[in-house]
């Protein structure tokens, strides 16, 4: 491949930035998808004969496994530790240029009809690296983790396989210079997520999961697909460049943009799990633990936060667009936020935590605070990926509890736990940071992007010429109740988890051990990250204020200036349009006092939380007769949200293709093909009966035809 | 280097390909006669048994298409020679080189099993293809004929080639009495064109027929004598009775040796005829063409559909090809005739790769061809299933393959010259072709086999696997990049005379 280099990286300040076999980074996950699934392959053809003879394939102990379940180990997160690592050395190199312009690099056509054609390029700049960095460096810690979680499943290596091919195809959506690239990319992540929520297919329930996580992402698919038509029409174009250099000459607020802009927002809701297409999420935790952490928390789930804050300069220019975006992010930050308080498996309270906080980064990327949006997605992928690994090494210990002892008992249900703590010293601490970054307390990761959205709220809605202040003031007040239930659920969870008496069983308890190293490494790297990541953004308000420890931590607003080649053009539309944006929170106070508050308003839930839940008596899952009415009742039911969707549109729909496969399928279509093709066959029986075998009937015939021809030649 | 056909050498340049396979022709002979063949009993078909005259032969054919490369970088001046030197003619050759390669290629198993006379049936296939070659470049009736029955002979020959079969002795026989009465008509028609036009020779032809010269009487009855003649060779209904059975009977090789490359020659022939010296005749013969084209893929795709056995369905598949080929040449025009060079490559490589796994499949001689021969076989030989699974889908017309691309650019140039109701059967007919090729595909793939051992005896020699490997590698490339191939078909068809422009089409 010799790459062929527009816009070559115009240096700016510093040294110029030369790309490092960037095609590489994609291809390294694509060699181990090839690699695993060929292993997987053969170990399939294995435990197959082993079934046809019998039996069923013997995995034997850890030392004398098949190679097939051996070589996965290395190649799985090897290949991912080598993406990482070239990203890192593009990230250093792009670092030191401080390049203003992308670097689109081009490897061939992909297609070319009439006047469109889409290159295959991949487009470096600082949006895609920040992402790039996430996927690759959270992915390879997450592979590091499944080979503890993974290793004793039949289907390890098919595992692997599907991993690294989601890993390639979530790097093409973040690095293609082109939306229908960047769709490529968004199709493959949601088959390789429908491949791994339904990895244990065996089990009905869970591959009808995987089923409805895959229907309910066409319906946002379908918004992208008119979003690029759109753009199509208007443009003639669909790669990144052009489009963002000739956007300023769409009307601002004009009909045109606003449809496209919608139309991108049903897209990313239908992948990010907003309202009302969340439902598929909860229900994506029947997939693997570590899966969950990929996938459905860090990576896949934001292409809808990187759509918007890629195409910020759209979304910029349609007021009501962004309007939308924010005010359906802060009604699933706060819809998913209720649910999770009463939910009793981990994994669900972890799933609708997800929801609600990708409600933030959509409130974020809704008030023009792109940068603010793509932090706490940094920040959201640090500690959701160690909550949803801690709770993978929480299932993992109950789950071999239950084995040893032969019960049946839910290893995910927060009842069946409690005490854990004494058990899973290391898991227990990291996750402690973790929750304490996300219920947003001082000096957490957690804490400096969410405090920056809630401002940027405030300061968006107090814009001089700001388009629906009230309407920015309701989403003002919504998210920060939003972050209050945060802190309190995600108290209750780790109370449940791991403080108070253990509920798992006598015997049980017994059985109850830290995960290996493999697993809590990447947890114990993770915590830092949850810890200090923050530390990267700091707003100049805050980091000569207490926050700052008065300018004592070594603080800057860096992602802010880094992403700024990406976010100025949407900021300078919106400074042309909207006016400077406020100084101070809906009813008064400054960015510092309103900081304070917020966290020390999430420090109180937390300690309330603990005093409220650590008095409640819980008894195990199976024991567990306390009733919930009310309010309580329609929480732990989720609203009954995925019943409505059953009984209105689900059922509809069903009766509906009942009718037209019973009645007008098998009725009508198929009983008239089946007559037409017998009437075929035996017109073709008919005329092979001249077929004699005879040569003097074969003459005879030519000679007719012969005769017709001529008769035909001299009549006209 | 420039060719002005005012000495004989240069007729010797401009037939360097043909003499090549000439001469080789008759090495291989010759080399065949100094070696008793029957010694060997068992062994490696593809180095034992005659093995070393396949290999001698596909040389030749190598060295044939070095040579063809070669005139690429040759001119010729003026259009009148007997021999023409242009992009069509070259392309052409391409086809027959590649067919007689991988016809050589899937006759090791066979010859080796059969123990058929090596030197000649290699020598036979050079010798055919030698003569389709002048078909293909021939600007005279004469050098046409000429190359007609040098083709012919060998291919009668070829047909009764397997003496222990007497099918294969009884198919000769019937091709040789129908094709001898069809030559008749032939060259008859050749005899009247003289009469109408004084000349023979095609470009000649033209420009009297274009002039007013040529008697517009004896014109057309020579015209429709030469489309006879022509639609015996391509099998064109009605005058395709003898090709099930031949087809049926003949050697597999040889079948698909007949069903890609002999068509091919009929129709790339027909095509330059009727284009170069007929064309401003148009009105007369499109009608013909237009009800040839229609009667031929109606009727064979509806014969097709009863047969059960796999060998004769493939024989009256090829019948319907022809068909969808006839449409191109009715149409007439650039984008037709580009198409039906693509066409009858794409055709030439997954007929012979269907074939190839019909040899493998059906073991020692022709047995096991029926449709039932063909269950489970996916499971048991996967590579050869998914292969032959290609090969029908790209057969049937399946994107994704070769085949959909060619129909795609068949179409095109129907459409092209506004022939709708053409376009409709076309599409109509390739409809029912899913079923019968998809049949077998469905016996392979869903059903199970009648025994557990049923295909453990199937065969596929090195030689073959290459012909597979190149075939299906080729039909995928030309279904997802079909862009080089089409270009390349597109440069071939600007040296062919003066095309038609937009002829109002018939009944439409």
């Amino acid at each position: 491949m010799s790459p062929l280099i527009q816009g070559d990286g115009q240096p700016f300040g510093g040294g110029e930035y030369e790309p490092l076999v960037p095609g590489l980074i994609l291809l390294l996950p694509l060699l181990g998808f090839l690699a695993n699934g060929i292993l997987a392959l053969v170990h399939a053809r294995a435990s197959a004969n082993a079934v046809r003879e019998g039996g069923e394939l013997d995995l034997g102990g850890r030392a004398d496994r098949p190679s097939t379940h051996t070589w996965p180990t290395w190649i799985g997160p090897g290949v991912m530790g080598g993406a990482f690592f070239l990203t890192l050395v593009n990230f250093a190199g792009m670092f030191d240029a401080q390049l203003h312009e992308a670097v689109v690099i081009s490897y061939w056509t992909w297609m070319a009809t009439g006047t469109f054609a889409v290159e295959a390029a991949i487009q470096l700049d600082q949006l895609s690296m920040i992402m790039m960095m996430v996927v690759t460096g959270v992915g390879f810690l997450i592979h590091v983790f499944s080979v503890g979680y993974m290793r004793d499943d039949p289907g390890y290596p098919r595992y692997f396989a599907y991993l690294n091919l989601f890993v390639f195809f979530m790097l093409v959506l973040v690095m293609g210079a082109s939306y229908p690239l960047m769709f490529v990319g968004w199709e493959g992540v949601g088959l390789c997520s429908y491949l791994l929520i339904g990895f244990w297919f065996g089990d009905r329930e869970k591959s009808d999961a995987g089923k409805k996580a895959f229907i309910v992402n066409r319906i946002g698919d379908f918004g992208f697909l008119v979003a690029m038509f759109l753009l199509f029409v208007e443009f003639g174009t669909l790669d990144f460049v052009p489009i963002f250099e000739e956007a300023e000459a769409l009307v601002y607020g004009g009909g045109l943009v606003t449809a496209i802009t919608l139309f991108f927002f049903l897209g990313a809701a239908g992948k990010s799990a907003q309202m009302p297409l969340y439902v598929w999420l909860p229900d994506a935790m029947a997939g693997p633990t570590p899966v969950s952490a990929l996938i459905h928390a860090a990576t896949m789930v934001t292409a809808g936060v990187y759509l918007v804050a890629r195409s910020s300069v759209l979304f910029a220019l349609s007021p009501i667009g962004s309007a939308t975006v924010a005010c359906v992010g802060a009604i699933t930050a706060l819809f998913a936020a209720t649910i999770a308080l009463k939910q009793n498996d981990i994994k669900k309270v972890l799933a609708y935590s997800t929801v609600s906080q990708l409600g933030y980064m959509f409130v974020a990327v809704g008030v023009g605070a792109y940068a603010a949006g793509i932090f706490h997605l940094m920040t959201h992928a640090f500690f959701k990926a160690l909550l949803f690994l801690g709770s993978g090494a929480v299932i993992h210990a109950m789950h071999e509890a239950y084995h040893q002892t032969h019960r049946q008992a839910d290893p995910q249900d927060m009842r069946n736990m409690g005490g854990l703590r004494a058990h899973m010293p290391i898991t227990w601490a990291t996750m402690w940071i973790a929750t304490l970054a996300i219920a947003g307390i001082w000096p957490f990761a957690g804490f400096f992007s969410k405090d920056e959205i809630i401002w940027q709220i405030a300061a968006f809605g107090g814009a001089e010429a700001a388009a629906f202040p009230i309407l920015y003031t309701m989403v003002w007040v919504i998210a920060l109740a939003a972050a209050v239930l945060t802190a309190f659920y995600m108290t209750r969870l780790m109370l449940m988890t791991f403080h108070g008496t253990n509920r798992t069983g006598e015997k049980e308890s017994g059985y109850l051990n830290e995960a290996p190293a493999t697993m809590w490494v990447p947890l114990a790297i993770l915590a830092p990250l949850s810890l200090f990541g923050g530390w990267i953004n700091v707003p100049e308000a805050l980091q000569t204020s207490w926050a700052g420890l008065s300018g004592a931590l070594p603080t800057t607003e860096w992602l802010h200036h880094w992403l700024e080649p990406i976010t100025e053009q949407a900021h300078h539309i919106q400074e042309v349009n909207l006016g400077e944006l406020g100084h101070t929170a809906p009813f008064g106070g400054g960015e510092v006092l309103w900081a304070f508050i917020s966290t020390s308003a999430a420090l109180l839930v937390v300690l309330a939380a603990v005093r409220v839940v650590g008095s409640e008596e819980i008894r195990d899952a199976a024991s567990d007769e306390s009733r919930l009415s009310g309010f309580g009742k329609l929480l732990l039911n989720k609203y009954y949200v995925d019943e409505i969707y059953d009984r209105f549109i689900v059922n509809t729909v069903r009766r509906k293709a009942e009718f037209f496969w019973k009645v007008v399928d098998v009725g009508i279509i198929d009983r008239f093909l089946n007559a037409l093709g017998w009437v075929t066959k035996g017109v073709g029986w008919g005329v092979s009966m001249f077929q004699t075998g005879a040569v003097n009937t074969y003459a005879f015939v030519l000679t007719v035809g012969a005769l017709i021809v001529l008769g035909l030649s001299v009549l006209t | 280097m420039q060719l002005d056909f005012t000495q004989p050498l240069d007729y010797w340049w401009a037939l360097l390909p043909e003499i090549i396979l000439c001469v080789f022709g008759m090495i291989v002979l010759i080399a065949g006669v100094t070696r008793s063949s029957l010694e060997e009993e068992d062994g490696d078909p593809s180095f034992s048994h005659g093995a070393h005259l396949g290999w001698l032969a596909l040389v030749g054919v190598l060295l044939a298409g070095i040579a063809n490369g070669w005139l690429y970088g040759v001119q010729e001046v003026g259009d009148t020679s007997m021999i023409a030197v242009d992009g069509f003619r070259l392309f052409a050759n391409w086809i027959f080189l590649v067919a007689a390669a991988l016809t050589i290629l899937i006759s090791f198993a066979y010859v080796h099993r059969q123990r058929l006379q090596a030197g000649e049936f290699y020598s036979l296939i050079l010798l055919a293809s030698a003569g389709m070659m002048f078909m293909g470049g021939a600007r005279d009736l004469i050098v046409i004929f000429l190359g007609l029955e040098v083709m012919s002979i060998a291919v009668y020959a070829l047909t009764a080639f397997n003496r222990h079969d007497r099918k294969s002795a009884e198919a000769g026989l019937k091709y040789f009495l129908l094709g001898a009465f069809s030559t008749g008509f032939f060259l008859y028609g050749i005899a009247l064109v003289y009469g109408a036009s004084g000349s023979t020779n095609i470009t000649v032809i033209g420009s009297s027929v274009s002039e007013g010269l040529a008697s517009p009487g004896l014109l057309s009855v020579a015209i429709a004598l030469l489309v006879i003649g022509f639609g015996f060779k391509v099998s064109a209904v009605p005058f395709h009775m003898w090709t099930p059975d031949v087809y049926e009977g003949a050697p597999a090789p040889v079948t698909a040796f007949m069903s890609a490359s002999v068509k091919a020659a009929g129709f790339v022939a027909l095509l330059r005829v009727f284009l170069v010296a007929f064309d401003a005749s148009y009105a007369t013969w499109y009608p013909i063409m237009w009800w040839l084209a229609a009667i031929t893929m109606v009727g064979a795709n509806l014969m097709a559909l009863v047969q059960s056995n796999v060998k004769r369905m493939l024989a009256y598949s090829s019948i319907a090809h022809g068909g969808y080929l006839l449409v191109a040449v009715t149409a007439a025009n650039q984008s037709a005739a580009a198409g039906l060079l693509f066409y009858l490559l794409i055709y030439t490589l997954m007929n012979i790769g269907a074939f190839a796994v019909l040899i493998g499949v059906a073991r020692h001689s022709e047995e096991h061809m029926r449709v039932e021969d063909y269950s489970g076989f996916g499971w048991s030989r996967p590579v050869l299933g998914v292969v032959l699974t290609i090969f029908l889908l790209s057969l049937a017309g399946f994107p994704g393959t070769g085949g959909f691309i060619g129909k795609i650019y068949l179409l095109q140039g129907a459409a092209d010259a506004e022939l709708w109701y053409l376009s409709v059967i076309l599409v109509l007919t390739t409809l029912i072709s899913y079923w019968y090729y998809l049949r077998v595909a469905w016996f392979m793939w869903m059903k199970d086999s009648e025994a557990q051992d049923q295909h453990d005896l199937v065969q596929a020699p090195l030689p073959m696997q290459l012909a597979l490997l190149a075939t299906v590698a080729f039909i995928l490339y030309t279904g997802f990049f079909p862009g080089v191939t089409i270009d390349l078909v597109n440069d071939s068809v600007h040296g062919l005379g003066n095309i038609s422009e937009l002829v109002p089409g018939f009944m439409e």
